[in-house]
Formats: structure tokens, C-alpha cells, sequence
């Protein structure tokens, strides 16, 4: 019951803004992000007191296609519902201060988003997960397609296009899936695990790389990703941030949940290729971001390199594969949401993204100088960062995997400091210019965003354990399936 | 069999109206009318009763159908306000036409003899032709009924030269005779009567605007007056298809390997070639007429993976198909009438001009792309998983491919509408066609939300 109201909240809250049209929607919809922010954490609650069965809900919704409702939460939904209800009303209050035109829309939008993204995380049944799944595409294009910047139609309609083709090839596995379930056919996530695990070799090859083609888009995995530099950089700041913040974790999750234990085989068999094409994404994005003269476009490379090195690790098939892309998951949420904002900021105030005219807002904006500092060394993975955590034991676990491979991956934090340390140089330290001259310092609700996004980041990179122990059951869960079959890897 | 009889008798008192000044209240009677035959018919399911010695069967399938056709056509009365009153000296006449080919529509849905099958075929058509060149002084409008007629009757010629073929060799025009005789006789049916099943296939591709036998539909289509245009994408594609499932799923079901190839061709093209043309139209309304018979092709795709048991899933997709076509149509009617022209600059900017229109037609455009949680994307989902169910992945991969098309060209019209400047001022919708759209959309969500009832229907 509660899972539902979870999921449903923001919806309920969506069809409200919308419906009063009111010129404080901003202050609405802030509102009821903090409260659906209040419901996880109740969740949390419930979850840590063991009444994991109150989270579940299950009944028949049309019978006749085998769709059923049937939400759970885990350890690994958990997360994940709560770095998207924890960014959300960070997100939205990003947003304060700039006027928008229709605000009830692009509010109730963002919220209608917020619905399908926790749907898509709690989802248990096959149908389910693929209608969240495709319903999440449909605010984002909006809010990019109305509010984005220039050449936005032709840019939005290609990041449309690139995840339609990706959700119809999964949705032909899922209902190949659903008709190999053993018994009365039916969606439920373990029918199609057991009819996935029932499969010869070869099916569960075409199955792994029709389900990987959907989350390879979604997250993006090189060779997947060129939808993505132009849709960041033209999207509104807070479309954005839901892209890179929550949205690509759709992809990601989507491997663990709904890949990883549907076709072990299939997995096994095709898991090298895709840490190969992985790492080349790795370094490919992250050589191309060292070259990018603007700000967004180069924040925006860097994310596929970060995603790149999160699907290497998963497909290690390790715990320590799984636990680390789960804290990475959260701290790139974290980080890269920070960053775009602060982007957003340097924009607002000089109207320019590009690196060259910026330099020296140091020297006017201190408050901003700083928390970009500590943003940016948990992009790089510095010790006692949050970025450490995760990127240490992805690194580790595919060096395990491959020690060559591991040690290309590793590149991605030296390329890394190379980029985001120019980064900070060009636009941070060096003499003022007649653009960065007149930058303000933060406002209230920037720093109501960034302080409390900079605490994380440091709070996380010092004591991970609440958040590894809250995936650590479901993970070591998912591998159990595999313990019989580490003789064939 | 009321419905029937209500469809026909609404008929011939529009025929009457004008003598006894009811003009007035012609599309209200209309209206309330077709209501009483839906709620005659709604408790009949579950029955199946034969009438005029078996000639004519009122079953699930023929009921299903018929409310389908009826439903539809109230709502088309309620969208289509402004076509009969442009034309007030033949307002009645319009309106008996169109109830008498929606008579012929239900005789199409429970036909149980080729003949009835042929009868419905002609009503239907007849009046069509005429409603096509209802717009006296549009060159385009007399183009449309001339080459529609031409087309229609070549077709007719068809279908009625198989049926003769294979009355040859069953010696019976009844349904359930030919179907059983087809089963006794499988090895001995001498080879005329497979010419006969494929020219009644032809001609049956010609109604229902299957690839190759498409070419007058875009024409036509694009030709007719709006509110006739959106009549024939829904109305009577929904009785073509009932008929075109009923012969080949009844009669002809048990020889399926004999034509299943004719047909997967006819559906590989009806889904590859309307979807790419569409994507190169600039005008709404000849877009819309490629898409419609693109979405042909995932029927056909839907029947031939289960000729015998694809009957509900081909019904809903209908269903959810005709409420997001009438939808596009009435809000492509506004802006016609405002801007005398449909091509995409016209839809330039809408969502600032009227956010309603705009958010109507985008919900369905999105339903006809197949995009969850709407109404379309069940249909083309039941469409999927009976063909996958056959093993026809490569079929399937194939509509995908053209459901990607159908996003494409759905979406540029969509992009117009929110990206573009206005191309005018603001548009206001009379009330009642904004309920209308309202209604439309809600009944959109609807759909998907409870499938369960229009699956069990058979």
C-alpha cells in the first residue's frame, strides 16, 4: 500500500498543478516532492524494521494480456527510490528564482517523471516495468521539447527515437520471455527469471542483447550514447538533471533487475563483450571530453565515461561489481546534479557555457568556487569523496575480471582529474574577464541545492556502510544464481 | 438484430425529414437513436440468434462489431456538426447516407451468406461514393468519388467473381456450408476454387485498403470532405475488416497454407509502404490516410499469426484505433475550419493557440504510435505476442521497424504544435466540441485501463 502511494503521489500531485494552473506551481510542486520524500522515508523505516511485506502489492490488472500490479521494494529498489526522491525536490528548487512560461505544465511534468522513475524502480512484474519504463520517456521529451534551447526539435527527437527503438526490442524479449513462463503464463519477475534461465544458449544470446540494446540506450553505453551529448546540453537545466541524475539509472537498474538474472548463459556468454565496449567507451568519452570547449557538452561526455565504467563493473558478475556500481549509481546521481546546477549558475550569470570566455569567478564568487571544488574531486574519486567508494571497487572487481581491462578502466580517473582539473582552471582560477567580472556569489535557494548535495558527497565518502548494507541482501540474492555456474566462467 | 432494424429505419426517417421540417432535431434523433439500438444490443451478447433463414448471424462477433460501428458513428455525429450544417439543403440526405452505410457496416459484421456479405459491401459503398463527392464544387471531392467508385466497383467485380468461383465448387453460399465442406473436401477441391478464395481475397484487400490494392485510398481520402474522411478511416475500416476476418477465419480458415503467403506479402507490404510514404507528407490530413492503412498492416500481421483465434485482439486494436483517429480528425477539423488548410504549418504553435486541441491530438497521435500506457500500445501489444507466440520474430521486428516510422511522422506533427510559432491567434472550440474531445480522451485512457472487458467479449 505504501509502495503505491509511492508511486502515486506525485501523479496525484501532477494532475493537481495542472489542473489549478496557479503561478506558485513551483512552490506546489516543491511541496510535494518534500512530502513524497517524507513517504520513503517511512519506507525506509518499514523496510529497516522488517515489515518488508507491507512494501508489496500484488493483484491481477487485466488478465487477459498477463498484466499484473505487482510493486516490491528490495534493497536495490530501495536506493534507488531514494536518489530519485531525495534529488527531486532538489531538483525543483533549483528551478526557483527563473521564470518559466507555462510553470504549472513544466512542474506537473517533472512530477508526472518522478512517478514513472519510482515505478520503474519498484515494478516486480515484467508489463509493469515496461510501461513505467516507457511512460518515463514521455514527460522528458516534453520538458526538453518545450523548454530546451536551440535546434531542440530535431535533437529531442532523436533521443526520442534512439530509447523508443531500444524499448520496443526489449519489449519483443520481455513477451518472448512471458511466453516460454513454465505453467500459466504471466509476467511475475520470478516466472521470468525461471523462463529466461530455461532457455538454450542461443536464445538467451538474442534475448541478452535485445534487453541490453533497451538499458545500452538508456544509460548510454558506448556505442549507443550519441543521442546524449547534444539532448544534455539542449535540455532545461532540470530536465537535465533528471536525465543524468535519475533517468540513466533506469538503464543500469534495468541490468541488474531484468537482464542480469533473466539469461545467466546469455550473459556469461556476451558479459566480456560488453565490458569491452565499456571500457572503449570509457576511454573514448573521456578523451573526447579532455577536447570539449563547452562546460555542459564536456560534463555530459563525462557522464557516459562514468556510466561506462558503472555497466564494466556490473557485468563482472561480483559483488563487489554489483555493491559498487549500487554506491556509484548514487553518488553520480549526487554529483553530476550538483554540477549541472552549478553550470546553470555560471550560465545564469554570464550567459555563456563555452570554457575560453569564462576564468576568475573565484575570485567574485568564492561560496561558488568551493562547493564546485569539492563537487568536482567527487567527480574525480578523491578519497573521502563518495565518487571513491564506488569507483574503487568497480575498478577492483573488473580487474579481478580482467587485470588489462581494469587497468584501462583505471584510466578514467587520471583522464578524469585531467578534464574536470582544466575544467576548474579555465573557468574557476585566472584573472576575471569582462563576462565573470559581475558574477554574484550564491543565492538562498542555490545554496539550499549545493550545500546540502556537498555534505552528501563527503558524508557518503566517509561512511558508505548504511548505504552498502541496504543493498547487500538483495545483491548477494542475485548472485546466489550464479554460484553454480562460476565453474563454466 | 434490432440494431438492424433501428440503423434502417433511422435511415429512411432522415430520408423523410425534410418533409416534415425535422431537420433540427434529425441529428439529435440520430444520436439518441443509434444509443437505443447500442443498449438493445449490449444485453443480446452472449447469444446467437439466426435470422431470415440463416442468411444473417447475430453472435459475439457481429455484435461486438456492430457496437463498435454505432458507437463510433455517434461520436463521428457529435464531431461532424459543421459538415452537415455547411450544407443545410442536403443535410438530411447526408445524414440517411451515412446511416445506411452504417447499415451496410453491420450487415458486413454479421453476414452468415456470401450474398448478405455482398448486399452489405454494396450499401456501404454506395452511399460512400456519393458522401465522398459531397463537396459539390471541390475538384478534389469529385476526383475522390469518381476514382473511389472506379476502384470500389473493380473490386466488387472481384469479390463477386470469387464468390461465384467458389459457389462452384461448395455449391452453397452459406458460411458454416463452405466452411465444412472445405473441411470434408480439402484433397479434392479442384483448383478454381482456390482462384475464387484469392479473388475474394482481392477484393476484400481493395476495402479494406491493403497494400497493393491501396491506391485510391490516400486520393480518396485526401479528397473527401474532413468529416467524411475521418467516417471512412473508421467506420467503415472497422466493417471491412469484420468482414475480411469472418470470411477467411470461418469460411476459409481450415486452407489457411493455401493463401497465408498471398497474404503475408499483402501485410509486409501494407506495413513497409504506407508508413514510409507517410513519413514524406506534409499535409495532416493525406498523412493520416497513409497512416490508416499502415495500421492495416499490424491487423493483417495480428490475423495471419492466428487466423482463428485473433478475433479479439484485431478488436480492440480497432477500438483503439478508431477513438484516437476520431480524436486527430476532430482537432484537425478545428484547425482546418480556421485556416482552411491541413497541411503540418497549419498545426505550427497550437499548443499556444488552443493547449486543449494540442494536448488532445498529441495524446492521440500518441496512442496511434503505440506509446504506453494508451490504448494503442495494448493494441499493438496483443498485435506482438500473438505473432511472436507463432514464431514470426522477424515479422515482428519488421513492425517494429514501421511503428518506429509511426513515431517518426507522428511526431513531427507533434513537434510542430510545441516547438513552432503560432501560425494565428488563438482558436476557440464551440462547447460542445470540447466536451467531445474531452470525452474522446478520457475515452482513450479508458481503453487502457480496463481492456479486460472488450477482450471477453469473444
Amino acid at each position: 500500500m505504501l509502495t503505491t502511494l509511492l508511486i502515486f503521489f506525485p501523479l496525484a500531485a501532477a494532475l493537481l498543478i495542472f489542473a489549478l494552473r496557479s503561478k506558485q506551481s513551483h512552490a506546489l510542486a516543491f511541496g510535494a516532492a518534500c512530502i513524497e520524500l517524507l513517504i520513503s522515508a517511512v519506507v525506509v523505516y518499514q523496510f529497516k524494521t522488517g515489515d518488508a511485506e507491507n512494501l508489496r502489492a500484488n493483484f491481477q490488472w487485466i488478465e487477459r494480456i498477463g498484466l499484473s500490479y505487482y510493486v516490491d521494494i528490495d534493497g536495490i529498489s530501495l536506493l534507488l527510490v531514494l536518489l530519485t526522491t531525495v534529488l527531486v525536490p532538489f531538483i525543483i528548487l533549483s528551478s526557483f528564482g527563473k521564470s518559466f512560461s507555462k510553470p504549472s505544465t513544466f512542474y506537473g511534468l517533472i512530477l508526472v517523471m518522478q512517478m514513472a522513475l519510482i515505478g520503474v524502480f519498484v515494478a516486480q512484474d515484467g508489463l509493469l516495468f515496461y510501461l513505467f519504463w516507457e511512460i518515463a520517456l514521455i514527460p522528458i521529451y516534453f520538458i526538453c521539447l518545450i523548454w530546451g534551447g536551440e535546434n531542440r526539435g530535431k535533437i529531442t527527437f532523436k533521443f526520442f527515437m534512439y530509447t523508443l527503438a531500444g524499448s520496443l526490442l526489449m519489449l519483443i524479449a520481455l513477451i518472448y520471455l512471458y511466453l516460454h513462463t513454465p505453467g500459466v503464463h504471466s509476467f511475475d519477475v520470478e516466472a521470468l527469471y525461471a523462463a529466461g534461465q530455461g532457455l538454450s544458449g542461443g536464445e538467451q544470446g538474442f534475448i541478452f542483447w535485445f534487453l541490453f540494446a533497451a538499458f545500452a540506450v538508456k544509460m548510454p553505453v558506448f556505442p549507443f550514447h550519441t543521442w546524449q551529448p547534444d539532448t544534455y546540453t539542449v535540455a532545461p537545466t532540470q530536465g537535465t538533471m533528471l536525465l543524468s541524475g535519475i533517468m540513466l539509472k533506469m538503464g543500469i537498474y534495468g541490468v541488474i533487475r531484468w537482464l542480469v538474472p533473466v539469461v545467466p548463459f546469455g550473459v556469461i556468454t556476451w558479459g566480456y563483450t560488453a565490458i569491452l565496449i565499456s571500457v572503449i567507451g570509457i576511454i573514448y568519452a573521456s578523451c573526447i571530453a579532455i577536447v570539449q570547449k563547452d562546460f555542459k557538452r564536456l560534463i555530459a561526455y563525462s557522464s557516459i565515461a562514468h556510466v561506462g565504467l558503472i555497466a564494466a563493473g556490473l557485468f563482472t558478475l561480483t559483488a563487489t561489481g554489483i555493491q559498487g556500481a549500487m554506491i556509484q549509481m548514487i553518488s553520480h546521481g549526487i554529483v553530476v546534479v550538483g554540477m549541472f546546477f552549478i553550470i546553470d549558475i555560471v550560465f545564469d550569470r554570464t550567459k555563456t557555457t563555452a570554457l575560453a570566455d569564462l576564468g576568475g569567478i573565484r575570485n567574485v564568487a568564492p561560496k561558488l568556487a568551493t562547493v564546485f571544488v569539492i563537487t568536482l574531486l567527487g567527480s574525480v574519486a578523491l578519497p573521502l569523496t563518495s565518487g571513491f567508494i564506488g569507483e574503487f571497487l568497480l575498478i577492483s572487481s573488473i580487474f579481478q575480471y580482467r587485470a588489462w581491462l581494469g587497468a584501462l578502466a583505471g584510466l578514467t580517473i587520471i583522464l578524469g582529474a585531467v578534464y574536470m582539473l582544466r575544467t576548474f582552471q579555465k573557468s574557476m582560477s585566472g584573472d576575471t574577464n569582462t563576462l565573470t567580472a559581475s558574477v554574484t556569489d550564491l543565492t538562498w535557494n542555490e545554496k539550499a541545492v549545493l550545500y546540502p548535495i556537498v555534505v552528501l558527497i563527503i558524508l557518503i565518502g566517509i561512511y558508505p556502510a548504511p548505504i552498502l548494507s541496504i543493498s547487500e541482501p538483495a545483491v548477494a540474492k542475485l548472485l546466489e544464481l550464479y554460484s553454480p555456474l562460476t565453474a563454466i566462467r | 438484430m434490432n440494431a438492424l432494424y433501428i440503423v434502417c429505419g433511422l435511415g429512411l426517417t432522415a430520408l423523410v425529414a425534410e418533409l416534415f421540417n425535422a431537420r433540427k432535431i434529425l441529428s439529435f434523433l440520430v444520436i439518441i437513436g443509434l444509443a437505443v439500438a447500442i443498449g438493445l444490443t449490449i444485453p443480446e451478447l452472449g447469444t446467437s440468434v439466426s435470422y431470415f433463414t440463416n442468411m444473417v448471424v447475430f453472435d459475439n462477433f457481429a455484435m461486438a462489431f456492430s457496437i463498435l460501428i454505432m458507437t463510433v458513428t455517434i461520436l463521428w455525429f457529435w464531431m461532424a456538426q459543421d459538415y452537415f450544417n455547411q450544407d443545410l439543403a442536403h443535410y438530411t440526405d447526408r445524414a440517411s447516407l451515412i446511416l445506411f452505410t452504417v447499415a451496410g457496416g453491420i450487415l458486413m459484421a454479421s453476414f452468415n451468406n456470401m450474398a448478405i456479405l455482398f448486399l452489405g459491401i454494396e450499401i456501404l459503398s454506395l452511399s460512400l461514393y456519393t458522401l465522398a463527392g459531397s463537396k459539390r464544387d471541390s475538384l478534389a471531392s469529385n476526383e475522390a468519388a469518381f476514382k473511389y467508385f472506379l476502384m470500389g466497383s473493380f473490386a466488387t467485380g472481384f469479390l463477386l467473381l470469387g464468390i461465384a468461383l467458389v459457389y462452384g465448387a461448395t455449391a452453397s453460399f452459406n458460411v458454416q456450408t463452405i466452411a465444412a465442406t472445405v473441411v470434408i473436401n480439402s484433397a479434392t477441391l479442384p483448383a478454381f476454387f482456390y482462384v475464387g478464395v484469392l479473388l475474394i481475397m482481392v477484393g476484400l484487400a481493395f476495402k479494406i485498403s491493403a497494400v497493393p490494392f491501396h491506391f485510391w485510398a490516400p486520393d480518396v481520402y485526401s479528397g473527401s470532405p474532413t468529416s467524411v474522411t475521418a467516417f471512412m478511416s473508421t467506420v467503415v475500416k472497422v466493417a471491412a475488416i469484420a468482414a475480411f476476418v469472418k470470411v477467411f477465419s470461418v469460411c476459409f480458415g481450415h486452407i489457411a497454407p493455401s493463401w497465408s503467403l498471398v497474404l503475408k506479402i499483402i501485410m509486409i507490404l501494407t506495413l513497409a509502404v504506407p508508413n514510409l510514404i507517410a513519413a514524406a507528407q506534409d499535409n495532416v490530413k493525406r498523412m493520416l490516410a497513409y497512416s490508416s492503412v499502415g495500421h492495416v498492416g499490424y491487423i493483417l500481421l495480428a490475423f495471419l499469426s492466428q487466423p482463428e483465434n485473433s478475433a479479439s485482439g484485431i478488436f480492440y486494436y480497432l477500438s483503439a484505433y478508431s477513438v484516437a483517429s476520431i480524436t486527430s480528425f476532430a482537432v484537425l477539423l478545428q484547425v482546418e475550419k480556421l485556416n482552411s488548410g491541413t497541411d503540418i504549418v497549419q498545426f505550427n504553435g497550437l499548443f499556444k493557440r488552443n493547449p486543449l486541441l494540442a494536448v488532445a491530438i498529441t495524446v492521440a497521435l500518441l496512442s496511434l504510435a503505440g506509446i504506453p500506457p494508451l490504448a494503442g500500445f495494448f493494441g499493438k501489444y496483443m498485435v506482438f505476442i500473438q505473432a511472436i507466440d507463432k514464431g514470426m520474430i522477424s515479422l515482428t521486428i519488421l513492425a517494429i521497424v514501421t511503428s518506429l516510422m509511426g513515431a517518426y511522422y507522428y511526431f513531427r506533427v507533434i513537434i510542430a504544435m510545441f516547438l513552432q510559432e503560432p501560425a494565428g491567434g488563438a482558436i476557440t472550440v464551440s462547447t460542445s466540441q470540447k466536451i467531445l474531445i474531452v470525452v474522446l480522451v478520457a475515452g482513450m485512457f479508458a481503453l487502457s485501463m480496463v481492456p479486460d472487458y472488450l477482450l471477453e467479449l469473444f
